[in-house]
């Protein structure tokens, strides 16, 4: 069903690019008619299954997240579920003392990601493309952080941070003194703290996407800009990055999801409190543990969603309008 | 999951076993989608075993995953084990995840028995008919616990449901040499303990060790103004929600705190109770308010014979009546009250054999079990347990008496909050709390 729809919606939006409109249309629908009972079985199969699968496990527990944050429901029994109006989405947002410095928190660590880790990834990624030896141990050290687990990262930043026996300290020389810079108690020092690790990580994530995009950059682009008597800052910032476009844009929208799920640094510091609000660990706080209040914790990952909804979109609606070309 | 079921399922078939277990039994197996090599495995690979020994057996899940705890519980299951030929399977989880998943844990297939606390935690549950009365078994240990433990191990609907192993006060500890040292002197009352702090800051220590990146510790030093200023009732309801957050009566508690907050370790934000316990091991703090849990910290025995305790000093009312004293011990799940080997294994949890077993392994605990044998007990835990037993009332802690989510969500942020610049909203305090208590 979903085949034929998609072709002739991607003719209709072909036509305001000027081609012919009446013909392309019929021409699609023919092929679709030539499909054999059996391929039409096939596709159904292959279209079918991914939906449901993405039904059962994305669409369907959305949905219910929506739902049951118009509710107050203790987890226990379905009999419990009652309904609830708009109370959930009052105590977020007036109520919830967390909420809004979640907000600021989770703005602030997308430009932090944005200005500074994306960069970084992208100058690590330059930089190993270099025919330097050794590039690959560099490579596997600069993307272990990625694969680390979050009790790992956890314990890794506390022999870093830590008051009194951390390393920071220990190299600053004040260690063990008044002057010790508190970097996880400190509720204005804790969030740079914090930023750092995560850029840690995703530094690490954005270089090796950017080497697999520099690695599909045609050679003989860059031979043509040497050629003309481009320096190396010119080819790369002239040739290259417009080259990596497609890059680019995953690297964006990574980026940006980054910063919304951003979450396992904080979690491991402390719970995303003092200082560290952010909109994911206050999801986690309400769904998860003892302390689960499910409704107005759905409330919470319905607003992360809708907020989620909006780079989602912008990216889907640019891949798609690519496909034409 | 499914392992233990099939554990439980296995032990089950067995000469002299009456015809709801073998029905039960068969329900597990069909259900499952394992049934029929489960039931084959029944059949065929228990039959030796079972005609052997005769034995029943339970399951237990436990929440008590740090060394010693670990430990101690199976010096307990071992104890039963040796005394009634049942077999214990224990499950151990990282206590964090136990209490984190108890929801679902129950929902689920629990454990026949398992390790948890007495207050709202264990009410909650009990109320929403997730656990097994046991009330038979009290009938054969109810002799061995007090009033108090006994008004502890009751659910809300007046049957009983928790068996008691041990508890722990809170109170303020300290280095009996610093304090000789220093000629400092037991403060009986608020204004003394204020008047100390001062003298303390002056001796260039950190008067109150205090910690609280966790969140929780500072719940204590709430609980305690609270209860000596307004008494033990006010924080039962309190914690319940009956009496409201936004009134004179909790203002009147951070009021009184503010007088502490300049003596307390200003980097409590940043510290764990382990971090804390450190410094006042190397005396650089002059006491800690904390369970007496902060003991497991020390294993240098010499430090750990200079620790000492006094109760938190009175301020306003009912003197040091109130005492602020955990109880951890065992409940049994709603499954599991059919097995007759777990409720002879929380009886045996209750009787002072049991406790005796447990103590004995981790004595930084006190047995609640009348009978008990305290001859082992360090000057320290003694004056603790005598703490304990001449406490009028006994509150459970700040996370134990009240709605999980009140204390997690909103005490905790809200604690660190007024450690940090001393500033508490009562306000949002109570439209938070009524928020959340509605919700359950």
């Amino acid at each position: 069903m979903s085949t034929p729809t998609e072709l002739s919606d991607s003719a209709r939006r072909g036509s305001h690019a000027g081609q012919k409109p009446p013909a392309r249309p019929r021409r699609m629908s023919g092929r679709v008619r030539r499909l054999s009972r059996r391929d039409k079985v096939v596709l159904g199969i292959m279209v079918g299954i991914p939906t449901l699968v993405q039904l059962a496990f994305v669409w369907i527990p959305t949905l219910l997240s929506v739902f049951l944050s118009f509710t107050r429901w203790n987890g226990l029994s379905l009999s419990d579920i009652r309904a609830a109006g708009v109370a959930n989405y009052s105590y977020v947002f007036t109520d919830n003392p967390a909420f809004w410095p979640a907000v600021q928190h989770n703005i602030l660590w997308l430009l932090f990601l944005a200005v500074i880790a994306t960069p970084l990834g992208l100058l690590l990624a330059v930089l190993l493309d270099q025919q330097i030896r050794g590039s690959k141990i560099y490579q596997s050290i600069f993307f272990v952080p990625v694969m680390l687990s979050l009790a790992l990262v956890g314990i890794i930043w506390q022999l870093f941070y830590q008051k009194d026996n951390g390393l920071l300290n220990f190299l600053l020389g004040t260690a063990g003194t008044p002057a010790a810079v508190d970097w996880f108690g400190n509720s204005s020092i804790n969030i740079w703290a914090a930023l750092v690790a995560a850029t840690w990580r995703h530094a690490g994530y954005v270089m090796i996407l950017y080497l697999a995009g520099l690695k599909g950059v045609d050679a003989s682009l860059k031979e043509a800009a040497s050629l003309d008597g481009a320096n190396a800052t010119q080819t790369f910032f002239r040739i290259v990055f417009p080259a990596m476009a497609p890059i680019n844009i995953v690297i964006v929208v990574i980026t940006i999801i980054e910063s919304l799920r951003a979450f396992d640094v904080v979690w491991v510091i402390n719970k995303g409190t003092n200082g560290l609000e952010l909109i994911s660990a206050l999801v986690i706080t309400y769904l998860i543990g003892e302390g689960q209040s499910i409704g107005i914790g759905s409330a919470f990952a319905v607003i992360l969603l809708v907020i989620s909804l909006v780079p989602i979109t912008i990216y889907l609606s640019r891949t798609f309008r690519k496909e034409k070309f | 999951m499914s392992i233990n079921e099939e554990r439980s399922a296995n032990g089950i078939i067995r000469p002299g076993f009456d015809r709801r277990t073998l029905l039960k039994t068969l329900g597990v197996g069909a259900v499952g989608a394992a049934g029929i090599p489960l039931l084959a495995a029944c059949t065929g690979g228990s039959a030796p075993g079972a005609s052997a020994s005769a034995s029943t057996s339970l399951t237990f899940g436990s929440g008590s995953s740090d060394d010693v705890p670990k430990a101690a519980y199976k010096a307990v299951t071992d104890a039963f084990t040796a005394k009634t030929k049942d077999k214990v399977t224990t499950n151990v989880v990282p206590h964090n995840d136990f209490q984190n998943k108890i929801s679902t844990y129950l929902q689920g297939s629990p454990d026949d028995a398992f390790t948890w606390f007495a207050g709202y935690r264990m009410q909650y549950y009990a109320g929403k008919g997730l656990l097994a009365p046991i009330d038979d078994v009290w009938g054969k240990i109810g002799a061995n616990f007090s009033d108090g433990m006994k008004k502890a191990s009751t659910g809300p609907d007046g049957k009983m449901y928790f068996v008691p192993n041990y508890n722990y006060p809170w109170g303020f500890f300290f280095r009996k040499s610093v304090w000789a040292e220093k000629g400092y002197a037991v403060p009986k009352t608020f204004d003394e303990l204020k008047t100390l702090c001062a003298k303390m800051k002056s001796d260039g220590l950190v008067p109150i060790e205090f910690t609280d990146k966790d969140g929780w510790p500072a719940m204590g030093t709430f609980d305690y103004i609270n209860m000596r200023l307004n008494g033990y009732q006010f924080h039962m309801d309190l914690t319940a929600h009956k009496e409201s957050w936004d009134q004179k009566k909790v203002s009147d508690v951070f009021d009184t705190w503010k007088a502490l907050l300049p003596y307390q370790n200003p980097a409590a934000l940043g510290m764990t109770w382990q971090d804390g316990a450190i410094n006042m091991g190397k005396k650089k703090s002059g006491m800690f308010l904390l369970g007496s849990f902060v003991t497991q910290q020390y294993t240098d025995k010499t430090i750990l014979d200079d620790i000492d305790f006094f109760p938190f000093p009175e301020i306003a009312m009912e003197g040091q009546d109130a005492v602020e004293a955990p109880i951890d011990g065992l409940l049994l799940s709603k499954k599991g009250g059919n097995n007759q080997a777990a409720r002879d294994f929380l009886a045996f949890m209750g009787s002072p054999e049991g406790q005796d077993a447990y103590a004995k392994v981790d004595p930084s605990n006190i047995a609640t079990a009348k009978g008990a044998d305290t001859s082992t007990f360090s000057p320290l835990t003694k004056k603790c347990a005598e703490t304990i037993a001449n406490a009028k009332s006994i509150s459970q802690f700040f996370d134990r008496d009240a709605l999980p989510a009140m204390a997690n969500n909103v005490m905790i942020p809200a604690l660190q909050g007024f450690i940090k610049d001393g500033t508490i909203d009562v306000k949002n305090l109570e439209s938070q709390a009524k928020a959340l208590y509605a919700a359950q």
